[in-house]
């Protein structure tokens, strides 16, 4: 039920926009959510983030509720002062052409469903 | 051996690239101390709510924060627009932020609500004209 960042990665095939995170990073759920306010309180620790939202308090977020990365789907833009807080603050951040939800599936079935 | 940790940050107005660093520096140092992950994430997030807040409707204020054995202790003062009707404004959904705010994902109201779900005790006082404190209490 869980998989490790590095594995995961390798597995989805997304694009890596930021790989600075920790490999060993234990990922056991996928989350969905663009309203930062919902994701702070509900990204679960440990968590495979979807979100469309790529600015840098996505980034703010991640960090504070210990979420395991950041996939952007739907091909959207990473603004450049949140990859600059990712780098700075070791967050992996991936993107992906899939939409929201055929991106959360494919991690849920990765790493949940397996 | 109950010594207080005191910290005091500095927010910037409309400064969202630095945004979270004062609640970040602090779950930090509440990790490194040995605080569990639950009162961390916690202090986190109802910190983190109270610091955005304080950037998006207060043009910014300082947050004095005060790490005791027992206790972990968030004071947001500024001297922002206040706020009108206090319980109107901790209501889920109720928020003035404006469009450019929103589109960067604020404005759900849902950042009182958070605070006072995160924390043992919350408490806001504010004065429309003056500004607002919000003082938040983790349990350790
Ligand atoms: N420090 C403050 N100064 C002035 N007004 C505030 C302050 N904090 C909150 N408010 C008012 O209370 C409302 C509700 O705040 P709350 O944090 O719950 O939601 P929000 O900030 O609008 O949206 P979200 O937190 O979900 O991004 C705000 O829209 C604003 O009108
Ligand atoms: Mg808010």
């Amino acid at each position: 039920m869980n998989m490790k960042l590095g594995d995961f990665i390798s597995s989805a095939g997304f694009e890596i926009i930021n790989g600075s995170g920790n490999m060993d990073t234990e990922l056991s759920k996928v989350f969905c959510c663009d309203l930062l306010s919902f994701a702070m309180s509900r990204n679960p620790a440990g968590s495979v983030w979807v979100t469309v939202m790529g600015n840098v308090n996505t980034v703010a977020v991640a960090v504070l509720t210990d979420g395991g990365c950041i996939v952007i789907a739907e091909s959207a833009m990473l603004d450049p002062s949140a990859l600059e807080k990712a780098k700075q603050q070791g967050v992996t951040v991936l993107r992906t052409e899939l939409p929201v939800f055929d991106a959360a599936l494919k991690a849920h079935k990765l790493i949940v469903d397996k | 051996m109950s010594k207080t940790i005191k910290l005091v940050y500095e927010v910037t107005a409309d400064d969202f690239t630095r945004a979270g660093e004062a609640s970040g520096d602090v779950k930090s140092k509440l990790k490194m101390m040995g605080v569990s992950p639950e009162a961390v994430r916690k202090v986190a997030i109802a910190m983190y709510e109270g610091e955005i807040n304080m950037v998006i409707h207060a043009g910014g204020g300082r947050i004095d924060v005060e790490i005791s054995e027992s206790e972990v202790t968030v004071v947001l003062a500024d001297k922002g627009p206040g706020i009108e009707d206090i319980e109107q404004a901790m209501q889920a959904g109720w928020s003035t932020a404006p469009d450019n705010v929103r589109s960067l994902g604020f404005g759900a109201g849902m950042g009182l609500p958070n605070i006072k779900k995160y924390s043992d005790f919350m408490d806001v006082k504010s004065q429309v004209g003056a500004g607002t404190t919000v003082t938040i209490k983790v349990l350790l």
